[in-house]
């Protein structure tokens, strides 16, 4: 059976030239880029052309890129760091309600520890309005974070707009850019951002290697403390592998990605259009224009995701759904909460996350195969099963 | 993530539907839960005589409800209060554990078709008890941080008020 990856949210396959350019440090090319010697000497030199290619892709500067072992970590040492670093001048961050669990529960853990923090509000698209953020600063404001587009729903943040409150106010702006760096164009002098996270793997890397943006100047305490590594900001050797995957696949999306836009744009445009209009009582989650070129976020009324995912899969079809059956933690995506979306109707949701490897073709396969599946479910469903009687006798 | 048996009960419900003019209903469950799970049964000479379902969640509670129909048909309603939760989760040879407790209410399902059926017979109106964590029992549930389960905060408040 041919798979069809609707998840590139979960993972993008690793190109195969970035496959290739990472096999020679998986074997031969095994040395410490910290060693004084010449097999520590060429890794660091390579490991210094994939940090350029990172930071080009950003429009930053080279030392302002540090590596870390992904999204999560970036996110955790932006606001960790900065945190600790501004003990002196203020004790509050504002951050938005719709947030990766790597921002979330570290923002958790900080308010534990006693830092104050504001979440701000999104209206029903999931957008975060930049006059709430103006309000929420006080003089004790330390940081703002709010991510650059959604994951799950795909709505892109104005992140400029918030970044020049920030600046005026002198205040330190992170954006959690793992959905958008590498995957629509992100420059850190456009976006006024002093930090910026990004991972490899939406772009084609491997997972386990990301990296943080340090704006030239910024305060921030290392998160992890050893050896004098990435400038002593972060210790311990580093994810050679990784990183050159990292770089390579940068390297390439600096070429490609108007091209990968231009693929996947009219294949998320039909799948939004054309599954409303195949399935009665579907929404689109996030907002109609200002979204990720690969996100479709929808939900089903009356039917629960988990069960719509596992019939897809029998068929072939891979997706994710903010379901609260499938996360780990049972309980339905908070960002749908945070939109207005009941909980009961979050439970209907479809995440289709479209990359290079997507076609036309997939998107029919979809169109076919959706709509028998969600009817075989409703015919099960009491929800379904009562809301047609109530039409039925208006 | 689900065994061959559950998947199968998946794939293959049996009994799904409504029977009109059942002599028993019952219904556990919420939405915001995720899971409902209806059952409806016809009695005769004391026996399940039929027993259909309809469920709304996900594969664990579709496979749950399917499996608790099959228990049931032709069963004395001694016999069917007799089957439990667990019973059920045996006869699907186990479940992923996370889905324990809010999927695994079929059986609690089933008996309140019962017990509506025998309040009919004596001439009562069943009344629905209220779904508190005892009968909703969602994992969340026995989770001591209340904010790690927002969606049965008031099922939670009853405990915690308790």
């Amino acid at each position: 059976m041919r798979i069809i990856n609707m998840d590139h949210v979960a993972a993008c396959p690793i190109l195969p030239e970035v496959a290739d350019a990472m096999i020679p440090f998986l074997k031969e090319r095994f040395g410490n880029p910290s060693s004084m010697h010449s097999s520590g000497e060429q890794v660091s030199e390579a490991m210094e052309e994939a940090r350029r290619h990172v930071a080009a892709l950003i429009n930053a500067k080279d030392s302002e890129i540090v590596f870390t072992s992904g999204g999560t970590e970036a996110n955790n040492w932006a606001l960790k760091g900065v945190v600790m670093a501004s003990r002196a001048k203020g004790n509050h961050i504002i951050t938005s309600s719709i947030e990766h669990f790597s921002i979330m529960h570290c923002v958790k853990t900080l308010e534990k520890q006693g830092v104050e923090v504001t979440r701000l509000p999104v209206d029903q698209f999931g957008m975060v309005d930049p006059a709430d953020v103006k309000k929420a600063i006080t003089p004790q404001t330390v940081l703002i974070s709010v991510m650059h587009a959604n994951n799950e729903v795909g709505t892109i943040q104005p992140i400029q707009e918030i970044g020049k409150i920030a600046r005026e106010r002198n205040i330190l702006f992170h954006t959690d850019a793992v959905a958008t760096a590498g995957v629509i164009p992100v420059d850190v002098d456009k976006l006024n951002v002093d930090l910026l996270s990004l991972a490899a793997n939406p772009f084609y890397g491997p997972h386990g290697v990301g990296a943080l943006y340090i704006r030239k100047g910024t305060r921030i305490a290392p998160l992890l403390d050893g050896g004098i590594q990435e400038q002593g900001l972060r210790a311990g050797t580093e994810n050679i592998l990784g990183i050159i995957g990292m770089g390579k696949a940068a390297e390439i999306v600096a070429k490609e990605m108007h091209n990968r836009i231009a693929h996947v744009l009219p294949l998320r445009d039909r799948l939004k259009k054309e599954i409303p209009e195949a399935i009665p009582e579907v929404a689109l989650v996030g907002h109609p224009t200002e979204r990720l070129p690969g996100n479709v976020s929808v939900v089903v009324r009356y039917v629960e995701g988990e069960a719509m995912l596992l019939f897809l899969d029998m068929e072939g079809i891979q997706i994710a759904s903010g379901s609260a059956c499938i996360s780990r933690s049972l309980k339905v995506s908070h960002v749908m909460l945070a939109m207005g979306i009941d909980a009961g109707t979050a439970q209907g949701s479809l995440l289709f996350t479209l990359g290079v490897d997507n076609t036309n073709a997939d998107v029919d396969e979809v169109l076919k195969v959706l709509p028998s599946i969600v009817q075989r479910l409703r015919d099960m469903s009491p929800l379904y099963k009562r809301s047609v009687r109530l039409k039925e006798t208006g | 993530m689900y065994n061959e048996v559950v998947m199968d009960h998946f794939r293959n419900p049996r009994n799904v539907g409504e029977i009109p003019d059942a002599d028993g209903v019952g219904e556990v469950g919420n939405p915001a839960c995720g899971d409902i799970m209806a059952f409806y049964i016809k009695v005769k000479d004391d026996r399940i005589e039929d027993v259909k379902f309809q469920t709304f969640g996900c594969g664990a509670a579709i496979a749950v409800s399917s499996m608790v129909s099959e228990l049931a048909k032709g069963k004395t309603l001694d016999e069917a209060m007799k089957i439990t939760n667990k019973s059920v989760l045996e006869a699907l040879d186990g479940l992923p554990k996370k889905k324990h407790h809010c999927s695994n209410l079929g059986a609690d399902a089933l008996h309140r078709a019962i017990e509506d059926y025998r309040a009919k017979q004596a001439g009562r109106q069943f009344e629905r008890p209220e779904d508190g964590p005892e009968v909703c029992s969602c994992p969340v549930c026995d989770v001591e941080d209340p904010e790690e389960a927002p969606y049965c905060a008031t099922a939670c408040e009853r405990i915690s008020s308790k």
